[in-house]
């Protein structure tokens, strides 16, 4: 086993980073979107697969890294707490280090009453903190949870998430800081439509002491349509979408709005890696998972 | 205390549709508190469902009674006497699911069905506004967050929290809600403790929860 992930290297080495993210789909046929994936090979450090995004069912994060996997490519395997009991995270976990994917991005995740199955009943054994710390010593110690020695030494390279367009900031800074001080190695944030806001919270980062402790890539995402950002807007946690920028998409007719959202994208990842401490970008899907190439092509 | 809901008139309509005497047991404890089962709840409930039978040319018999506690098996006992002169063909109670479960427990053959829906335990934060503030966990340590419960409080019940869709200070399931860790960070803040939230708490050993099955507590100093 190779002693870093692709991801890991290029950060170690202070590349800079691109990931990106697909949506498994919501049934068995795999073609189309394995089709999307292999036209991204060569092109990104990682792709994280998420894991039942928004609460909505989805094949499983761990059975599309391995789909991943098996074309060539490097998964980032997303592990939301929402769902799993730390009985069956830490299960998935050392599964996902047999099948050989080893970057895994831990998060809390979203409520299960903002999805398609909104009379599930929670789990939320763990909160992401303690998901990170769990994975970094089972990593760095071989110990589970309950202290018993695995075996064997799996290698991985844990990510935490961040959103930087909160209005305590002061108090998310802190939850970020207990998420290093776990043991990620790396951070992703939501996509970024506000370069101001998001510089404002790097600024907070470095004052906190954390830029050098811990790589950020920032997120970034191509609004499809206009109706698209509106929903997300309104209805997802993390898109803080600025007037300026849903006037751009009202600007140019409907036909056209998918490539303004790609230009704003570029524009937008372009800006991103002007801001010290960016040391790479996530592209997030939201629907435009085709145009990934597009837009790698063009920033 | 035990925050209780009274149940619809339809659901119960449904639930007496087969019988034509009946009594309706009314609770003196948490439930008169939060104005869902004492006895004016009673009085009220039983006259509406009577009400609605006659309509339905289908008349009702439904006698009242309040008990100071369903909680206790030996107020439940008081039952007994009028159960058996009144030839009642159901029971519904209105406590907390406790009373209708000690009432099912002592009286074999009698049906018995709930009133009210048992929410939660929580207060009364004005007049005719309740709010859950435990979950019954138990191992307190709400003194680690400023006095305040995220377990119970925080939709994802996060002891290192906030979660990231509180961006704006309210809660990502409820925008009404704020988010508890707004509140436990100005509490901290103002106890000058802020510097602990740095400290990742633990996983919860939740065996001590409804998650290790039901609980029991056995006080030696206390039982006969």
């Amino acid at each position: 086993m190779n002693e870093e992930t692709q991801l890991q290297k290029t950060l170690s080495e202070g590349d800079f980073a691109i990931t990106c993210e697909l949506t498994p789909p919501r049934g068995v046929e795999t073609n189309e979107i394995l089709r999307i994936a292999e036209g991204l090979k060569g092109k990104v450090h990682g792709i994280n697969v998420n894991d039942n995004p928004n609460s909505n069912v989805r094949i499983s994060s761990l059975a599309f890294s391995k789909l991943l996997l098996d074309s060539g490519l490097e998964p980032v395997l997303e592990q939301s707490t929402r769902d799993r009991n730390r009985i069956a995270l830490q299960s998935d976990l050392l599964g996902a280090a047999a099948l050989g994917i080893r970057n895994v991005l831990c998060m809390t995740g979203d409520h299960p009453s903002k999805g398609d199955h909104p009379e599930a009943r929670k789990v939320f054994d763990l909160d992401s903190s303690q998901w990170i710390k769990a994975v970094a010593r089972i990593r760095d110690q071989g110990l589970l949870m309950n202290g018993k020695k695995i075996n064997g030494q799996p290698r991985f390279f844990i990510g935490g998430v961040a959103n930087p367009f909160v209005k305590n900031l002061d108090l998310h800074i802190l939850r970020l800081q207990n998420k290093v001080a776990a043991g990620a190695d790396f951070i992703q944030t939501q996509p970024v439509f506000d370069t101001d806001s998001f510089q404002k919270w790097m600024n907070m980062v470095e004052e906190a002491g954390l830029l050098d402790r811990i790589p950020i890539l920032a997120g970034v995402a191509a609004l499809k349509s206009l109706k698209m950002a509106e929903y997300l807007r309104e209805r997802v946690s993390g898109f803080n979408i600025p007037d300026p920028v849903m006037d751009r998409l009202k600007s140019v007719p409907e036909e056209d709005q998918q490539s303004e959202g790609i230009r704003i994208c570029v524009e937008q990842i372009k800006s991103l890696r002007q801001i010290k401490g960016v040391k790479g970008i996530h592209i997030m899907s939201i629907g435009s998972e085709e145009k990934i190439p597009d837009i790698l092509e063009q920033m | 205390m035990i925050v209780a809901e009274r149940k619809n008139v339809r659901e119960l309509l449904a639930m007496v549709e087969g019988y034509n005497r009946i009594l309706m047991v009314g609770c003196k404890g948490c439930v008169t508190v939060c104005n869902a089962g004492g006895k004016k709840e009673v009085a009220i409930l039983s006259a509406a469902l009577r009400l609605a039978r006659r309509k339905q040319g289908n008349p009702i018999t439904i006698d009242e009674m309040t008990l100071d506690r369903q909680c206790e098996p030996e107020f439940i006992t008081w039952l007994e006497e009028s159960l058996n002169k009144n030839n009642y063909e159901a029971v519904i109670s209105l406590a907390c699911s406790i009373g209708p479960q000690y009432i099912a427990e002592a009286f074999e053959d009698l049906p018995v069905y709930p009133g009210l829906n048992t929410s939660f335990m929580g207060g009364t934060a004005q007049h005719g506004i309740w709010e859950e503030y435990c979950a019954a966990c138990g191992d307190c340590r709400i003194h680690n967050f400023g006095g305040l419960c995220p377990v119970t409080r925080c939709a994802k019940n996060m002891m290192n929290g906030p979660c990231g869709g509180s961006e704006d200070g309210m809660c990502e399931v409820n925008k009404e809600q704020p988010c508890i860790w707004e509140k436990i960070y100005m509490r901290m803040k103002n106890l000058d403790t802020v510097e602990s939230i740095r400290e990742i708490r633990d996983a919860k050993d939740w065996s001590t929860s409804l998650s290790g099955g039901p609980r029991k507590i056995i006080r030696e100093d206390l039982t006969l």
